[in-house]
């Protein structure tokens, strides 16, 4: 006979580095416009967190066509960060979410150090935003990008530059595309990052045999969906032994059990990205499926299961 | 307003050479969809295609509750679906989309349609019929028995006027070797064009020749389909302004708003 499991109070939220959300289901960035796109479906204000769109300093058009293609159990993705500046972001999309209560973290990129140093300057104490995400992992623009994300020495200066310019919580999202993640997660900790983003996308490539030619007009794009959870899971493990911040955790999940793989393997909270494609309503069904394992297995504070598959 | 149904699956038949209509029962979504639409359907439940698949409206009559959709096997994803039972569910999103620019009095409207492009174009001369509007319809294909929509366009008393590749029906040739008799084209108001990119810019050309006003409607690949994504980018013929989303900026535009692919 089944016991029957008394009803817990569960608590979900997370403190993710300072930022506080109100459960640690995360949309990503670039996979969710700037949560306006998406309303219709979902309710925005109860997912976790949005992460905005890339932000620059300037308006950028982004890559020329084709941007996308699908892959086996994922997709390659080149869009190269088109966007309308951080000017329109905070004029026009901000406020509308911080109207709605929806909880924002930004995200920025630039090409040098001078200018992630201003887009931090120019976000700070614009009302709305809970932490802001540095993009040094962009696989899919020639400046920038992916090259701060995989030298040490730049990505402890380009942490350390930004933080110097806000008070909010400072979050790297980290490139899968180097030798030893961990060095590159220790480095952001020591420029003072808040928290850790793991993973950007996986470069890759398709070829169309028919024009003998890459798909991407980019040639590389950045490979996303469930057939990058193996590396993702194995990249967070490894760093989660290494580091004392938390770590958002993302690449590959379509629902709760891929989620709760992520933080068993030390992610204090999780982002969907390319799910969100297939199903626009997931971060909320993962937050209902987190509940019910929550019950099932009496575990009331998700934070007691945070990288409990880690084997120090 | 759009959104997310899981639909019944009325019909799911094969009506040409890798030529499907599937029938769908989705009164939330039926009563809001405009010509030039598409829905955004799942392909199972799979990860492996992982991504919906957009889907011109082909047909939805009025108060019924029924969305048609034509659809050719061009891979993995649009194979799946062949698969799909009558009385399944599918997963779908939608209307998504910018649809076509309808006149506001009757005019003298073509559509010229090329292989699966026909499909947006059926819907479109539902309403353009229903709007008093005479219209002809030019409709290419490989041969005869790709010509799928014909008679349901002449049950809505429009004109229809096939090529074909192999001559098996109608001219033989392309679609667009019917510009080539001036009657053809005599007192038309407006053109909507849906088809292979090729075939679309000589239209656009031709009609920019005639000064007619017309409307493209594209296909790319999506993943989001909502505008959030970025990845169905395409070029507008000014340069400098970037680029459009198909899915949200589209999937139909001024036929002289953006670059088409010349081959």
């Amino acid at each position: 006979m089944e016991m029957i499991k008394k009803e817990l109070a569960l608590d979900l939220t997370v403190n993710l580095g300072g930022m506080r959300l109100n459960n640690p289901v995360t949309v990503a960035s670039g996979t969710f416009g700037y949560g306006r796109e998406y309303e219709e479906y979902i309710d925005i204000a109860g997912i976790g967190a949005v992460i905005v769109k890339g932000t620059t300093l300037e308006p950028r058009h982004g890559n020329p066509p084709p941007r996308i293609i699908e892959t086996s159990a994922g997709m390659l993705n080149a869009i190269g960060l088109e966007n309308p500046g951080v000017e329109v972001f905070i004029n026009e999309y901000l406020p509308y979410l911080h109207a709605k209560n929806v909880t924002v973290i930004a995200n920025i990129a630039g090409n040098t150090l001078e200018e992630y140093a201003a887009l931090a300057a120019r976000l700070e104490g614009c009302p709305g935003i809970a932490g802001i995400e540095l993009n040094i992992s962009c696989p899919n623009v020639k400046q920038g990008g992916l090259q701060f994300g995989t030298d040490p020495q730049m990505v402890k200066n380009v942490v350390q530059a930004v933080k110097a310019e806000t008070s909010l919580p400072v979050m790297p999202k980290l490139s899968p595309n180097v030798t030893d993640i961990v060095e590159i997660a220790l480095a952001a900790q020591e420029g003072g990052a808040d928290a850790l983003s793991m993973i950007n996308t996986l470069m890759g490539m398709a070829i169309d045999v028919r024009t003998r030619k890459p798909v991407l007009a980019n040639i590389f794009g950045g490979l996303s969906g469930p057939a990058i959870k193996p590396v993702a899971l194995r990249m967070i493990y490894q760093v989660y032994r290494e580091v004392t911040i938390p770590i958002l955790g993302g690449g590959g999940i379509m629902n709760a059990t891929d989620a709760l793989e992520f933080i068993m393997a030390g992610a204090s909270a999780v982002s969907v990205g390319t799910g969100n494609f297939v199903n626009p309503q997931l971060a909320n069904e993962i937050v209902f499926g987190l509940r019910t394992y929550m019950q099932e297995n009496q575990v009331p504070n998700l934070n007691d299961i945070v990288g409990i598959a880690v084997q120090k | 307003m759009s959104c997310l149904d899981k639909a019944m699956v009325l019909n799911n038949r094969q009506v040409g050479p890798e030529l499907f209509v599937m029938e769908l029962s989705s009164p939330a979504m039926a009563g809001k969809c405009r010509p030039g639409q598409f829905l955004h359907i799942k392909p199972g439940g799979t990860e492996d295609p992982l991504l919906r698949r957009p889907l011109s409206i082909y047909d939805v009559v009025a108060g019924s509750g029924r969305i048609s959709l034509l659809y050719r096997i061009v891979g993995k994803g649009t194979g799946l679906l062949t698969g799909v039972k009558v009385n399944d569910y599918v997963d779908i999103m939608g209307p998504l989309g910018r649809g076509f620019a309808l006149p506001d009095q009757p005019e003298n409207i073509l559509l010229i349609g090329g292989g699966v492009g026909i499909a947006p174009l059926l819907y479109l001369g539902r309403v353009l019929r229903e709007r008093q509007c005479q219209v002809k319809v030019l409709c290419g294909a490989g041969t005869a028995g790709q010509l799928v929509a014909g008679d349901r366009f002449q049950g809505l008393g429009i004109t229809f006027v096939p090529a074909t590749m192999d001559g098996s029906a109608g001219v033989k040739g392309l679609v667009t070797d019917l510009f080539k008799s001036d009657d053809t084209l005599a007192g038309i108001d407006r053109v909507y064009t849906c088809g292979p990119e090729p075939m679309m810019a000589m239209v656009a050309q031709w009609a920019g020749a005639h000064n007619i006003w017309g409307e493209v409607s594209l296909e790319e690949h999506m993943a989001c389909g909502v505008g959030a994504c970025l990845g169905c980018a395409r070029k507008l013929r000014n340069n400098d302004d970037g680029y459009v989303k198909v899915c949200k900026d589209g999937p139909v535009f001024n036929i002289n708003e953006v670059e088409l692919y010349k081959n």
